[in-house]
């Protein structure tokens, strides 16, 4: 992992695997579309409403699994000091953000149909509001600064402090009683979902998983040559003092 | 302990000295109420007014969270406090303790009289004021952090309210369901967890977050 850290290696190593996860999301996804859409069964209860899941579940687990993204990359930016951990946090941060904006939608156009309304104050609902608030409060204090690093460390600081916001997403739906389902997936028995529609929602996750990837992976190389002609700019300007 | 005492003494003085700054908070605290009592209709109130007055109890907590340390930090004196013999800490617990005492509590004495004008229901007020006295606290100490976190930003003010009013969610939450008296002592328990919950987190993440700003 240390090895990653030198940003020349890291350059090189993502142009490498760029393009395979680009194929990797359009193989995944086409696929997961395909099996969603046309392959598996509609819901006894709900009918072609249940497709939405196919979207809505993938968004919400990589908008927690992004947030614990840029909270590693932010606590090993704060103790190691690596400036690959914080060009890495503030690049997943407006992906984060986006899918959970998506969840939010999809839920809300799934729960018209079967709940009956488009939003609820509930537990479930109501803490992944406050998660896109976290993602919208971080990308603006990081760029709130006119010093860049004094924002990233700003930034990494409330990133950490937002991570009790996680477990109280992923339990509120069984500490409190919610209209929104439990897990039904990760059990510590069999999963509670038929394999017809297992297998779409598994591609569907491996797909979006192997978007975030590839425009994370776009993201930072835009970041580092942003730095770098920044430092470039500095240095042709002759204010490039002692500590620069 | 002489230290940390010291500190607050400090805070307290340089509050009293600035008692407009207290009581600009108070006026825009009952005009936030006002506003409510206007905008809801006198019909609706007696049932939304635990939630009107925790709404604005939280409003006017944000606008005072700009005096914690942005002067010591424009005249140089966070410096001095960061290298001071004191934990950083323990100056922050010091300081939350005085905000609290020249905000929150003022706040606090404020509620019943704004919970009177706003109709608030007989049973519901000894809910309201022991759900303020533990939650005033938190937003204290949560608004410690949001106040160190944007030390030095352009439009600091309304970044503060941006970072911190969704973390002080569950205080709202919590803080109106004890105003319902058939909520019995659950909500109250909940709020003392979040104030010892926030105690024993806030001044370490303050602390870090003061550290940084002054490197």
């Amino acid at each position: 992992m240390h090895a990653l850290a030198n940003p020349t290696r890291f350059m090189r190593l993502a142009g490498t695997i760029l393009p395979w996860t680009i194929a990797a999301a359009a193989v995944c996804l086409a696929a997961g579309l395909w099996q969603a859409l046309v392959v598996s069964p509609p819901d006894y209860q709900q009918g072609e409403t249940v497709r939405i899941m196919y979207v809505h579940v993938p968004s919400a687990w990589l908008a927690m699994f992004i947030y614990m993204v840029v909270a590693a990359g932010s606590a090993s930016f704060l103790i190691w000091k690596h400036p690959l951990a914080d060009v890495a946090a503030q690049a997943a941060a407006p992906i984060g953000a986006a899918f959970t904006a998506m969840a939010l939608a999809t839920g809300a156009i799934w729960g018209q149909p079967t709940w009956g309304t488009w939003w609820v104050w509930d537990a479930r609902l109501t803490s992944v509001l406050v998660l896109l608030f976290l993602y919208l409060g971080y990308i603006a204090l990081v760029n709130a600064f006119d010093d860049p690093e004094r924002g990233a460390r700003a930034g990494a600081v409330l990133a950490l402090a937002g991570v009790i916001n996680i477990p109280i997403i992923k339990f509120s739906v069984d500490w409190w009683n919610t209209l929104h389902q439990p897990a039904s997936l990760t059990r510590l028995d069999a999963p509670a979902i038929h394999s017809s529609m297992l297998v779409p929602l598994l591609l569907m996750a491996a797909g979006l998983f192997m978007y975030f990837l590839a425009v994370l992976i776009i993201r930072m190389q835009s970041a580092m040559l942003v730095r770098r002609s920044r430092a470039l700019g500095r240095v042709a300007c002759g204010t490039a003092g002692p500590q620069a | 302990m002489t230290r940390f005492f010291v500190i607050i003494l400090r805070e307290l003085r340089i509050g009293l000295r600035h008692l407009s700054d207290i009581s600009a908070v108070l006026a825009f605290f009952a005009l936030v109420a006002t506003l409510f009592a206007f905008g809801v209709g006198p019909l609706a109130l007696g049932d939304l007014a635990g939630g009107v007055l925790w709404t604005a109890a939280l409003l006017a907590a944000m606008l005072s969270l700009d005096r914690l340390f942005q002067p010591d930090h424009d005249d140089g004196g966070l410096v001095l406090l960061v290298l001071s013999p004191v934990p950083l800490e323990l100056v922050v617990l010091a300081k939350v303790i005085a905000h609290w005492l020249t905000a929150g509590v003022p706040i606090l004495v404020l509620a019943p009289l704004l919970g009177f004008a706003l109709q608030l229901p007989e049973g519901s007020l000894s809910g309201l004021l022991t759900g303020m006295a533990l939650g005033t606290p938190i937003l204290s100490l949560l608004g410690a952090l949001g106040a160190a976190l944007v030390l030095g930003a352009r439009r600091a003010g309304v970044l503060t309210a941006l970072l911190i009013l969704p973390l002080v969610i569950p205080v709202l939450i919590f803080g109106v369901a004890a105003t319902d008296p058939a909520n019995g002592a659950a909500p109250v328990l909940f709020l003392a967890a979040m104030l010892l919950g926030a105690l024993a987190l806030c001044p370490w993440a303050t602390a870090a977050a003061l550290r940084q700003s002054v490197l």
